[in-house]
């Protein structure tokens, strides 16, 4: 199989690439013609393969239709942007071609109902982002964890963010995945879904333990809450997290959106030396 | 704290979203705080699963060092069915340049995690300084941000439930560069295609 790349689009002006679309045809000219021969000498075969032709067909459009339905839908996004906020905020964006400082770094669910930028209405500039299944923050591992060690580091040693929140949500579909996994030591029926939120399984154990009486989607909703702890907790197991926490130049807080109630709880998490006791 | 106006003024689309999500879009995108697909694309709720992480890379499958890339692609693609995948670069990439600025693979890092994983994009890196050695850092940098993507949308197709739904032209992958200096944003594809076998007898 050898990628290639074609079709490069630049809004405003579209340009797509006439070599693809001349191997397109060889190959299917060649197909068909192996088809017509086979058919001249299968007749019987005719009925089967009018009816695989007009799958073929119909898929065929659908995929068109999407694929065209995409780049629209990207080029009218962009076009909407560029005209409504891009064109009228020009200082704004003049500064932030020079550099980005933003006041917060915000962990939330790749979940496509929880855009930080919907929910807390930030703006370009204000919030360093990362976005996983189950707004996750594994704790300090230089081998199993770089991408969100990466991103931490970057927000807190480079951009130097005042505030860390972490937001959780209804719903969610990585949580109910961790609150499914019955057994920590059977094997995983997924990829990679389980071992990523079982970074989470001390909130499941907890809530399980603790909240044996409620219903399975009340102990999710519990569980989306306590899981946003742990990963509170895990944050502080990144140095460079703890030092800033310490010498206060960073708060770190916990949150869970509710979409079907239309909810917001924020919380914080207080981390204090009490004064150390000298022996003598 | 209440969410405000915007539920409220779409009632029908929040009370649909509070039962299911069916995103058409997968969008890798910077962590960068200027680039949110949001805004860019004014992707509204319930159209795009986005992974944001530094310099939107997507590493090689692996299921020790990257479970949390792997992830949050195995749900989108496998549980939502998504249909396209956008992979979107940015210009001024402050991971891109720290990528561009090691000069030697081999050194010990400087930072805690921030090299190993902007070396996810090293081919970018070494293909860009080869071809480009007359052209200064930044515009390197450029052509790196957008170099690093085609590396992104080369490992995505390592991964097994990728590979086959792109085959059975059941995703589109597609590669993107937004440059907020010059207001302007370019989109191109990744064609996969099998050419017909040849069988020798």
């Amino acid at each position: 199989m050898a990628p290639t790349f074609g079709k490069c689009f630049t809004f405003c002006c579209a340009k797509t690439s006439p070599e693809g679309d001349e191997m397109a045809t060889e190959s299917y000219e060649a197909a068909i013609k192996g088809l017509n021969d086979l058919l001249s000498k299968k007749t019987d075969l005719g009925n089967v393969a009018a009816e695989k032709i007009k799958v073929l067909t119909q898929e065929l459009k659908e995929l068109d239709s999407s694929n065209n339905d995409a780049v629209e839908r990207i080029k009218s996004g962009f076009t909407h942007f560029k005209t409504e906020k891009y064109l009228k905020n020009d200082a704004l964006f003049s500064d932030l071609a020079k550099g980005q400082s933003p006041k917060f770094l915000v962990f939330a669910c790749s979940d496509s109902r929880v855009c930080p930028s919907h929910i807390l209405n930030f703006q370009p500039g204000e919030a360093f982002v990362v976005r996983n299944i189950a707004n996750m923050v594994p704790p300090f591992d230089q081998k199993r964890h770089s991408g969100v060690g990466a991103a931490v580091e970057y927000a807190v040693v480079h951009l130097k963010v005042e505030n860390i929140v972490v937001i959780g949500h209804s719903c969610c579909g990585g949580i109910k995945g961790l609150m499914s996994i019955e057994d920590d030591a059977a094997p995983t029926q997924s990829d990679f879904i389980e071992n990523w939120v079982k970074i989470g399984a001390p909130a499941r154990n907890k809530i399980k333990e603790e909240n044996q009486d409620l219903s399975y989607d009340d102990q999710c909703n519990k569980c989306e809450k306590e899981a946003v702890n742990v990963s509170l907790g895990n944050l502080l197991s990144y140095p460079f997290v703890r030092a800033a926490v310490v010498k206060n130049t960073l708060a770190i807080r916990g949150a869970h959106y509710n979409f079907v109630k239309g909810t917001f709880d924020l919380w914080e998490l207080d981390f204090k030396t009490t004064p150390a006791y000298a022996f003598s | 704290m209440v969410v405000s106006s915007i539920s409220r003024k779409k009632p029908s689309l929040y009370n649909a979203l509070a039962k299911s999500q069916n995103p058409k879009f997968l969008v890798f995108a910077c962590s960068d705080s200027r680039v949110s697909p949001s805004h860019i694309l004014n992707f509204q709720p319930g159209e795009a699963f986005e992974i944001r992480n530094i310099a939107n890379m997507v590493p090689l499958f692996d299921k020790t060092q990257h479970s949390g890339a792997g992830a949050a692609m195995e749900y989108p693609i496998t549980k939502l069915n998504v249909e396209n995948i956008l992979v979107i670069g940015h210009s001024r990439c402050g991971g891109i340049k720290a990528l561009m600025s090691i000069e030697d693979d081999a050194a010990p890092n400087k930072s805690v995690f921030i090299e190993n994983w902007v070396k996810i994009g090293t081919s970018a890196k070494n293909k860009i300084k080869e071809e480009f050695k007359d052209l200064s850092f930044e515009e390197q940098c450029t052509h790196c941000e957008k170099e690093a993507v085609n590396v992104t949308l080369g490992n995505l197709l390592s991964y097994p439930f990728v590979r086959e739904r792109v085959e059975k032209g059941k995703l589109a992958l597609r590669g993107a560069h937004y440059d907020f200096v010059d207001g302007t944003f370019e989109l191109w594809e990744l064609d996969v295609k099998t050419t017909p076998a040849f069988a020798f007898s």
